[in-house]
């Protein structure tokens, strides 16, 4: 087996590997705790690893079509289908693989942060195998190119989510939070795939490059954007669907909040991928890029102002990953808005890098925050605020990430929250200055609750007798709080090999679909 | 575009380098200039102790403030914006389908009107 061959197949290998580990999972977990472990690093460590061969291979060549069971690989209209792609497709543009590297780190911290943090919990086999299902579903909803596919991994994806969200039943309150989780989340997908039948009625296709390309904009196909849009933008938890987020997020486990924050963005994923490129060549893109607009500054606005009232740690983290959100949509809104016009060039495309980056940065930090939180519950047996105090006495390595996290949430320099945060702010006042300065303002009243968080659980006396969280929670901590430093003192880095490629490949559908048409190659 | 390069936005540039280089010229020129301060300070003595009208301070544990305290003046200058926000986050499953629903009808509605060209 040569480079070439992990290279070509590392589309299908990055979901088939947690896929296997995932049901692999349980039956080591039978024989050997200690050797689980070892199992889930090590497929989560592949797993990154294989994010990062995907992203050198769409730098160096372009976004690359992958076609299930066919020969050659990337045979992805055979000449026999009648011009149709067939098979399962996955597609992976530089805005797929950037997701997927997102997802993927994550989920590597999570998986490592949680052997300490839920070794005394009993099921851990499930709930790693759940771990790894839902890492799964947010690479597959990713890398997909497929609307069904899609589907299929949005609700391996949700299922995966609820299952964990309810792991540690909490007197039955975890439960009701999955149980809200998965009623909203099955209405949505429900709506999705109904979406879906309307298009391959009209369409007789499933392959969104196909679709695309045959696109008529007719009635159904409004009918079909609506179902699109709203149900993944209520899946990303923008306001005012954002209800199930502070329930699910504030009753999961720390590890898998900070998970459940990618998982929200492989939604996010979504809107932006049928906006630009299912309907992004047919639809009016002004009125598309104004619905994530408003979305955005209302997520923004609402987000944060109910988190400074909140009192739960995780709750509070929770409305601030949906205040969060809401500069992703009005980064990328601000870009759909303006394609194809003189503005996209002028700050449209800058707006989307802002927005594309933030969604980096975003699951980094706020994936620390959901981390430092649960190592906060891990010590004190709370997550309300109240009870806190003087942790920074015990928990010096805590209290670090912590501030790390939140400097960067609030977009303080040199951390990579403000990096992200400037391209935005700047873009945006050119579009329309009111939302700039509604995005700076969110961006103070996030600094003044994580100083209240800061106040309450860290600063002031010690009032628990509490040590530093075992070593695999800070290794996990460790991980993410690498990269927001990284991408804070070199945004270069991030700009030239994630960021930029995924902002232009998410702009130009034309080229998506002829790659998928063409044939792959 | 260099990883090391000075990045740069629609009209404007950032060097988090300079940045972080410049903080730490001002955190130097910050304790040189503490070092200069009065050298008969003592940690611990009276000296630091609170002055509160001749009364002797509080323990530290009654001093600090808890989180349902802090911007309560925010919260309640706001109370009107605040009690509306609460009454819509009813925590009732049915309300989450209903407001998902709603705009998803409102959607609709919008896309027929000026989804197309």
């Amino acid at each position: 087996m040569s480079w070439d061959y992990f290279l070509n197949h590392s589309p299908a290998l990055i979901i088939v590997i947690p896929l296997l580990a995932a049901f692999a999972t349980p039956l080591i977990g039978r024989f050997s705790r200690k050797a689980m472990y070892i199992w889930i690093t090590a497929s989560l460590a592949l797993t990154e690893i294989f994010s990062i061969i995907l992203l050198y291979g769409v730098h160096t060549g372009g976004t690359m079509v992958y076609v299930m069971g066919a020969n050659p690989y990337n045979l992805s209209v055979p000449p026999d289908s009648g011009g149709i792609p067939v098979r399962i497709i996955l597609t992976v543009d530089s805005f797929g693989a950037f997701m997927a590297f997102t997802a993927s780190t994550v989920a590597l911290a999570g998986g490592i942060y949680s052997i300490a943090c839920e070794h005394s919990q009993t099921g851990q086999e499930k709930y790693y195998a759940l771990l790894l299902l839902m890492l799964v579903g947010m690479l597959g909803m990713v890398l997909t190119g497929d609307l069904f596919n899609f589907f299929v991994f949005l609700e391996i994806n949700s299922l995966a989510s609820a299952a964990l969200v309810s792991y540690r039943i909490d007197k039955g309150v975890a439960v009701e939070a999955a149980f809200k989780y998965a009623i909203i989340s099955s209405i949505g997908a429900l709506a999705f795939l109904f979406g879906v039948g309307i298009l391959y009625g009209e369409y007789d296709a499933l392959n969104m490059a196909m679709i695309a390309q045959r696109m008529k904009f007719t009635d159904l196909d409004k009918i079909v954007m609506a179902l699109f849009t709203v149900t993944l933008a209520m899946k990303a938890g923008a306001i005012p669907m954002h209800y199930w987020v502070p329930d699910g997020y504030g009753k999961a486990p720390g590890g898998i909040s900070a998970m459940l924050v990618t998982a929200s963005q492989a939604s996010l994923y979504g809107v932006f991928r049928v906006s630009f490129t299912v309907f992004g060549l047919s639809a009016n893109t002004l009125t598309l890029g104004w619905f994530l607009i408003i979305l955005g500054v209302l997520s923004m606005f609402v987000g944060v102002t109910m988190a400074l009232i909140q009192h739960d740690i995780k709750r509070l983290m929770a409305y601030h990953a949906i205040s969060q959100t809401g500069y992703m949509l009005l980064g990328v809104g601000v870009g759909l808005a303006t394609l194809g016009t003189a503005a996209f060039n002028q700050y449209g495309l800058a707006a989307m890098e802002g927005g594309i980056f933030h969604i980096i940065n975003h699951a980094m930090y706020k994936g620390l925050l959901f981390l430092t939180a649960g190592a906060v519950i891990y010590r004190v047996g709370t997550s309300d605020l109240n009870k806190m105090g003087g942790l920074a006495h015990g928990m010096k390595y805590t209290t670090i990430f912590f501030m790390i996290g939140a400097l960067s949430i609030a977009g303080i320099p040199p951390f990579n929250g403000f990096a992200s945060k400037l391209l935005i702010y700047e873009s945006v006042y050119q579009f329309n200055p009111l939302l700039s300065i509604i995005a700076m303002i969110v961006s103070i009243l996030t600094l003044a609750s994580f100083v209240k968080v800061f106040h309450s659980a860290f600063m002031g006396p010690k009032i628990y007798d509490v040590k530093e969280v075992p070593k695999s929670m800070l290794i996990g901590m460790c991980i993410l709080t690498f990269f927001i430093i990284l991408f804070g003192l070199f945004p270069n880095i991030a700009m030239t090999y994630l960021v930029g490629p995924a902002a232009k490949a998410l702009a130009n559908p034309l080229e998506y679909i002829a790659r998928v048409l063409g044939g792959g190659a | 575009m260099s990883w090391w390069n000075t990045f740069t936005t629609p009209s404007g540039f950032w060097n988090p380098l300079v940045w972080v280089l410049i903080f730490l010229i001002l955190v130097l020129l910050s304790y040189l200039i503490w070092k200069r301060g009065e050298s008969s300070y003592k940690k611990g003595g009276m000296q630091t102790d609170p002055f509160l009208s001749g009364y002797g301070p509080e323990s530290k544990e009654a001093l600090h403030v808890r989180a349902g305290n802090i911007y309560w003046g925010f919260a309640s200058a706001l109370k009107n914006y605040y009690s509306l926000l609460r009454k819509i986050h009813t925590g009732i499953v049915n309300d989450y389908v209903g407001w998902y629903i709603g705009i998803l009808a409102m959607m609709l509605f919008i896309y027929f009107l000026w989804g197309g060209f």
